[in-house]
């Protein structure tokens, strides 16, 4: 099969990291960057099917600035065929205006599956891939678990509150990615090497217009310091009287 | 004065909790802007419409009431083409979405569809001018964002639980409309909607959370959390990934930075070493328990209450003292 998957390129934010001084973006100074985390999940189901269903071409696109192409290395390195880069720096915060980027680069290019992350771990919009499935006129599943694929049609479940669906739908289609499905592989030496010589496009950007920016962003206030009641069953009791008494949750 | 929209989820025929939110929070944005029309569309099977007066005891003015027998399930292109025709632009100033399971499907596609922006996944909003400012939480919580929505109409859906429904009741206006779509004709069809044992509540709802992690050597052992969360009574159980990993616990069930994201009144860890990707997930709890033998595990930094010991003495006893409190109460 032909599949592309669309990465994100984004902070590791499980370090600490700061705001910068304009008040609505990160303080570059120390970031790390890595793939999304969901899209990495996405890169190896894309993998995986073509393992599993014969030869195919597995494609890795992502929006944003320069220093992506080492992420698409990584995804090369993987066993992805190739990248394409989509210039754009900065990254709107919108997801209507990078679902148009994308959707413009590929609708009608032949692919039977177009994989994305349920969710960027940086925006936590979880709106790209079903935007641009629209924009492209494509069936779409977000946030599958499971998935089969079999004669042009695929099963996938995706988890409610409470409840799985199963859904069904033709291909070509859109399905965004969520956990529990696969988990990435980590490059192998090989892969690595391969990767150096394996094709990166780049070129514009050609993003929708933009309803969504951040005015400003801030650190959540900060818990306060935790507090041992005791140890052992004989703290139970003290347990139950602050929970009832001090925080009234009981 | 503005006009406002909101679309109200249901499931098997039955509007949800996140339904009379999204009313709640259309209602109180018209009335802020000194007394606009709410306008709800409830989309599923026959009989829906018999249940529109719960959407009025929430403010709703006027109920467009969407049945189809083909509709029993969600179906991501019919409901999505039928809101983007129910919202037309020029008529509503926002369009309130839930951030639940199926409006994290269905508000983005209607956000293209309509080619309007829309804010995700936002805990609060207020309407400024031209704009509309909401809150949204990113880099898995770890920061917060205030975002600027322009255009009309803006759409943004609700962290589920964000806002609290508040009754304001009305006898809204009830019609009937067509799907904009043949439901014959989706191509992404709902085969199967498998409820989970009901026993439970949904981990985004339940105010209380009782998780265990690998502390509980066993998925046997996992009685324990799910008898303390039956002594709470109105509690949800959760895990970590080391758990859901290992299969004690569905994958449904994993709390954290790539699991599901919750923010109760109540969240007891027992046996939960406090990594930074489970904290990603419950770290906006209001009070947090935390039931380690290590001192030294991390959860206890941001736990508000901590027993130091082993859980397998603790828990029991434990146990025992909620239905003692419980009861108490009755
Ligand atoms: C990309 C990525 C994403 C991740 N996403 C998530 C996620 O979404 N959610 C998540 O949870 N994790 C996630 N993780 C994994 C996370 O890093 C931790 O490995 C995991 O949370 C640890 O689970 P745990 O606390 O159950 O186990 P452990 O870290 O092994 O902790 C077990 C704890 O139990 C205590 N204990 C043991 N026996 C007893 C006893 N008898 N009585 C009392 N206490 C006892 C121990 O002191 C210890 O603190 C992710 C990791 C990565 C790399
Ligand atoms: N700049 C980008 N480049 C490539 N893919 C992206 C980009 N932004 C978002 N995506 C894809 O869309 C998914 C959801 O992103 P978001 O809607 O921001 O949560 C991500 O997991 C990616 O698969």
């Amino acid at each position: 099969m032909k599949i592309a998957v669309c990465i994100k390129r984004v902070p590791d934010t499980e370090m600490r990291f700061a705001i910068a001084s304009d008040g609505k973006s990160l303080d570059p100074a120390g970031l790390k960057f890595d793939i999304s985390d969901f899209d990495g999940y996405a890169v190896e189901v894309a993998l995986r099917l073509n393992e599993q269903h014969g030869p195919g071409e597995v494609v890795v696109v992502a929006l944003g600035p320069d220093a992506l192409q080492e992420t698409l290395r990584k995804a090369l390195s993987m066993g992805v065929d190739r990248g394409v880069h989509l210039q754009a720096d900065p990254v709107p915060f919108d997801g209507l205006a990078i679902a148009g980027a994308l959707a413009a680069e590929l609708k009608g290019q032949g692919f039977d599956l177009i994989l994305f992350g349920r969710v960027a771990t940086d925006t936590g919009n979880g709106t790209v891939g079903p935007m641009a499935a629209q924009l492209m006129d494509l069936p779409c599943v977000t946030a599958i678990a499971k998935l089969d694929i079999a004669a042009g049609n695929g099963t996938a479940q995706r988890e409610l509150e409470g409840a799985t669906e199963t859904v069904g739908f033709p291909l070509p289609a859109v399905l965004t990615i969520d956990e529990g499905i696969a988990r990435p592989r980590l490059p192998s030496l090989k892969g690595i090497m391969a990767a150096k010589k394996k094709p990166i496009e780049s070129r514009p950007a050609q993003l929708g217009p933009v309803h969504l920016t951040v005015e400003k962003l801030e650190f959540p206030p900060e818990r306060a310091a935790g507090r041992i009641v005791g140890e052992g069953p004989e703290a139970v009791a003290e347990l139950i009287r602050l929970l009832h008494e001090e925080a009234k949750v009981l | 004065m503005a006009d406002m929209f909101a679309c109200a989820e249901s499931r098997s025929g039955s509007f949800r909790k996140v339904a009379f939110e999204a009313v709640t929070a259309a209602r109180h944005a018209a009335d802020a802007s000194g007394g606009g029309k709410v306008t709800v569309l409830a989309i599923g099977p026959p009989g829906l419409s018999a249940k529109a007066a719960e959407l009025g005891r929430f403010g709703a003015d006027r109920v467009i009431v969407v049945e189809h027998a083909g509709l029993a399930r969600y179906s991501p292109e019919v409901f999505a083409a039928t809101a983007a025709v129910q919202l037309q632009p020029g008529s509503f100033r926002v369009g309130f979405f839930s951030a639940s399971a199926e409006g994290r499907d269905l508000a983005p596609r209607v956000a293209a569809v309509l080619g309007v922006g829309l804010a995700s996944d936002i805990t609060a909003f207020e309407i400024s001018g031209d704009a509309v400012l909401a809150r949204h939480p990113v880099y898995v919580g770890k920061a917060v964002a205030t975002l600027r929505l322009t255009g009309t109409p803006a759409l943004v859906s609700l962290r589920p639980g964000a806002i609290a429904p508040v009754e304001q009741a009305r006898t809204p206006q009830v019609e009937v409309a067509a799907p904009a779509l043949d439901p014959a004709a989706a191509r992404v069809v709902v085969t199967e909607l498998a409820q989970r044992a009901a026993a439970r509540m949904d981990l985004g709802e339940a105010p209380v959370v009782v998780s265990g992690g690998r502390g509980l050597k066993s998925a046997e052992n996992f009685k324990l959390v799910e008898d303390l969360a039956s002594a709470f009574g109105n509690a949800a159980v959760g895990a970590t990934r080391a758990v859901t990993d290992d299969g004690w616990r569905p994958s449904s069930d994993q709390i954290g930075q790539t699991g599901r994201l919750v923010s109760p009144a109540l969240y007891v860890a027992v046996g939960i070493s406090g990594a930074i990707q489970h904290l990603a997930g419950m770290r906006t709890a209001k009070v947090i328990v935390a039931i380690n033998r290590d001192k030294d595990a991390p959860i206890f930094k941001v736990a508000d209450y901590g027993i130091v010991g082993d859980l397998f003495e603790i828990v029991p006893p434990l146990i025992e003292a909620v239905k003692r409190a419980r009861a108490e109460q009755q």
